[in-house]
């Protein structure tokens, strides 16, 4: 038996690339799940497309892998239907930022019960090396030949704004620290987004391990995490980067409690069923 | 103008926001009440003020259940009402209304506003309207002042007290009038029984018959007629109703919904559909169930957003890329609606697929008196199952090609699906042995549901020369038609369950000399499908596109030309 009981007794082949960031955040995962003493049978992943999003394919848990920038609605209602099951929603930039940035912005108003974390290495890989939502300013590729010119998108300012509870930045470089954000994230009773710089050493030259090394800061020990307008300000920093949690509140309530269904009846609705005698009076209302 | 004695059509006429609905509200819970068949269908603009709408009530001694084109009294509220009317007045329909207001010569007056005045406000004028109407249809006083009441229950005793008094000034003006107006329209005390109510109801009491209990959409109309009956069901049977930011957020949220153990249903419109094809291949890959309703409404793009149309059939057959099953049921009739809608939630869990509901604005829509549903004593029954250690979720060696669907955090076993080919654990694979043997498990699906698919019906005489096959709401206009045409030889060949079209169509095509397709739409959707799987050509092809429903004159005179 493997000694996680998330990890597999067999290797798997992988379909990242040897020195990819996307091992050591598996490492974290794996790391925080078992530290917070999870049962293999009660997590739900959730993942969309791209190499980030493969990470359940090798977290021996349950999941679901479904479409490309999708994993937020399809975890919020997951989360909604079977509030007792713990549930993270993984993927990339693009994924998670671009293709399916509307759903971020609707999880964030909703608030489900969800951790979603993010690998951010700027740049879009399993389609080769075009920008991300997150590329820097003037990042020549094969499709912007002559350098991005958007702006890039910075998603923990985002979340803040948006009143996002749990909001985050991590390193892959740093397994131990990322372990522990991550395990505060899967905790807080709503949605907490941990965004994770990654490099990607197949199709970024720019934001390397270095270049990350280089242009990140720890938060200080200090530094108090519950105070909106600071931890907005801390969040629009850049070059060096803020890691760490940035803003914690328990204010907000999750969706999963605040809906009627569960004001009453605790149980999840695949142990329900319906009430005949109240429909066929429903029916005869209608005369 | 010689008595009224089988029905009577009225038709209301005015601006959005003027009180059309208040009057037909009352009138058709009246007229019921009064043990009349009652149907009643409308016709609005895409604004909320302003405009010209109207609203068609036929009340009848027969069960009356589609649109006609005759008017014997119009009320008309505004001038325009007249010009938009102006095809269906003929010399026999008593207009009636306030000719101040109206200003068309040739109308009885009767000066609601006036009226309305004299009792303590104008905004009693449409209860006088109703108080003349029913007079006219010498519905009893007392039992319609009681419904009156009823009807401003949520009001101050005040109010109910003015609405009384305008009603029984309306019934006196109305009552003078009795002998220009003759109607003599005798009451089926089996009406008593029934029940009334619209298809948009009758698909949402058949998602609640089909143990629905999470409802997701975006507002587009007319799919939002199911979204609020069923928020106004969510409280009394535990449904989660959720409005999401997009379409594609609504059916992947569905989907998702389905694997966690939820029975959901989508409800939509055609241009909020088209966003979902991406999620309805997700549904087939996965082989997790979709329920969608699809409320269909004029296209291409915006087309007319609150008209009417059978336009959707070839975007819901083709919906999603690569190969799996797909159902599409179509209901006729309210019975159906609630039938098909019910067994949409059954077939989408046992095989574990898409269905799609196809309804249009004028089937949401209008409603009509109906005996009540049969309702089963047992909850539905679910295809779901309690997972060991050792679960994959697609085991491969099923003849059906299903594989037993396992619920995460039901069971000791773990439940992954994957949009990317896969094995039978759900992992992630490109071998081409697994590859071919995932895509026969998906096709196997797609024969072992020929076993289930609802058989067309044929009514009228088997031993017909003339084959009318239709779909969806056409059910009712051509029944209706057909009855009053009068040929033995006309039959109609129903299809609840669209596709995979059923078996045997060919042999009831080859039975006839004449086949004719009636479809709501430009091109024959429907009509090519039955030609392109039976290998038979349809004849002729009755076709409407101007956003209406046919009324039942029209098909008497387009079928009565091909038979």
């Amino acid at each position: 038996m493997a000694e996680n009981c998330f990890d597999f007794d067999e290797k798997r082949d992988m379909a990242w690339c040897p020195g990819c960031g996307d091992f050591s955040i598996r490492l974290s995962l794996l790391a925080a799940l078992k530290e917070l003493g999870i049962e293999r049978d009660r997590l739900v992943m959730v993942s969309g497309i791209g190499q980030a999003a493969k990470m359940p394919q090798y977290i021996n848990a349950s999941y679901f892998n479904g479409l490309h920038g999708r994993a937020l609605p399809v975890a919020t209602a997951i989360k909604a239907v079977a509030p007792d099951l713990t549930v993270v929603a993984e993927g990339g930039d693009g994924d998670m930022y671009g293709e399916g940035g509307n759903h971020f912005l609707h999880a964030a108003r909703r608030n489900p019960h969800i951790a979603l974390f993010v690998h951010d290495n700027m740049v879009y890989g399993l389609t080769k090396g075009q920008a991300a939502p997150t590329s820097r300013v003037g990042m020549l590729t094969p499709v912007q030949v002559s350098g991005v010119i958007a702006d890039p998108l910075n998603p923990v300012a985002l979340a803040i704004a948006m009143n996002v509870g749990f909001v985050a930045r991590a390193f892959s470089g740093d397994i131990e620290g990322t372990t522990r954000i991550m395990k505060r994230a899967i905790l807080h009773k709503g949605f907490a987004l941990v965004d994770i710089f990654q490099p990607c050493v197949s199709f970024n030259k720019l934001n390397t391990l270095q270049w990350f090394k280089a242009n990140t800061y720890a938060l200080e020990p200090d530094y108090k995490a519950n105070d909106r307008a600071a931890a907005f300000a801390r969040a629009l920093e850049e070059t060096p980067f803020p890691l760490g949690v940035l803003y914690e509140s328990d204010e907000r309530r999750p969706f999963e409690e605040l809906l009627p269904v569960y004001r009453e009846d605790r149980r999840p609705l695949r142990e329900r069923s319906r009430d005949m005698k109240a429909l066929r009076a429903a029916i005869q209302e209608k005369k | 103008m010689n008595p009224l004695n089988k029905e009577l059509s009225i038709v209301l006429s005015g601006e959005a926001g003027q009180g059309i609905q208040s009057i037909e509200s009352m009138l058709t819970a009246f007229a019921k009440n009064a043990a009349y068949h009652v149907f009643a269908t409308k016709e609005y603009m895409s604004r909320v003020r302003g405009g010209c709408n109207s609203t068609e009530i036929r009340i009848s001694r027969e069960r009356v259940t589609a649109r006609v084109g005759r008017i014997d009294i119009l009320i008309p509220l505004t001038p325009e009402s007249i010009p938009h009317l102006r095809e269906r007045i003929s010399a026999e329909t008593a207009v009636i209304g306030e000719k101040a207001v109206v200003g068309y010569d040739r109308m009885i007056d009767l000066p609601f506003a006036a009226i309305a005045l004299e009792v303590g406000g104008v905004v009693y004028s449409n209860t006088v309207a109703v108080g003349a109407i029913c007079a006219l249809l010498k519905i009893d006083r007392a039992g319609c002042e009681a419904g009156v009441r009823e009807f401003f229950g949520g009001k101050s005793a005040e109010i109910q007290d003015f609405n009384v008094e305008a009603f029984r000034r309306g019934y006196e003006r109305g009552s003078a009038l009795v002998p220009e107006v003759a109607i003599d329209i005798q009451t089926d005390p089996a009406v008593g029984d029934e029940i009334m109510l619209t298809g948009a109801e009758a698909v949402s009491l058949g998602a609640v018959a089909g143990g629905c209990d999470y409802v997701c959409a975006y507002p587009m109309s007319p799919g939002t007629t199911v979204l609020t009956a069923m928020a106004e069901y969510s409280k009394r049977f535990d449904i989660i109703v959720e409005q999401v930011e997009d379409e594609i957020g609504v059916a992947n949220m569905a989907i998702g919904a389905w694997y966690a153990g939820a029975r959901a249903l989508v409800t939509t419109s055609g241009g909020g559909f088209a966003l979902m094809s991406e999620a309805v291949s997700l549904s087939g890959a996965i082989e997790t169930p979709l329920v969608v309703h699809i409320a269909q409404r004029p296209g291409p793009a915006t087309g007319l957003p609150t008209r009417t149309e059978q336009g959707d059939l070839n975007l819901a057959i083709h919906a999603g890329h690569g190969d799996f099953l797909k159902v599409v049921l179509a209901p006729g009739d309210l019975e159906e609606g609630f039938s098909l809608t019910r067994a949409a939630f059954d077939i989408a869990d046992r095989y574990q697929s898409p269905v799609f509901i196809l309804t249009d604005q004028f089937y949401v829509d209008s409603y009509y008196t109906t005996p009540p549903f049969d309702v089963p004593d047992a909850p539905p029954e679910r295809h779901t199952v309690r997972t060991s250690a050792d679960y994959r979720r697609y085991a491969l060696g099923s003849a059906d090609g299903l594989s037993p669907r396992g619920l995460p955090g039901m069971g000791e076993g773990i439940v992954c699906v994957d949009s990317d080919e896969h094995d039978e654990g759900g992992y992630i694979t490109e071998d081409t042995a697994m590859r071919k043997a995932m895509v026969a498990k998906r096709l196997a699906k797609i024969a072992a549901v020929r076993k289930d698919i609802l058989p067309p019906r044929l009514y009228g005489d088997p031993r017909y020369r003339v084959l009318i096959l239709g779909w969806g709401s056409v059910k009712r206009p051509v029944m209706e038609a057909m009855a009053a045409i009068g040929l033995p030889y006309i039959a109609y060949l129903h299809f609840p369950w669209v596709y995979p079209l059923p078996d045997g169509v060919a042999e009831y095509m080859a039975a006839a000399s004449t086949c004719i397709a009636v479809e709501g739409n430009a091109g024959g959707q429907f009509a090519d499908l039955v030609e392109f799987e039976t290998g038979k050509r349809i004849d002729h092809r009755i076709l409407k596109n101007d956003g209406f429903q046919f009324t039942v004159e029209e098909l008497v005179e387009r079928i009565s030309a091909l038979a």
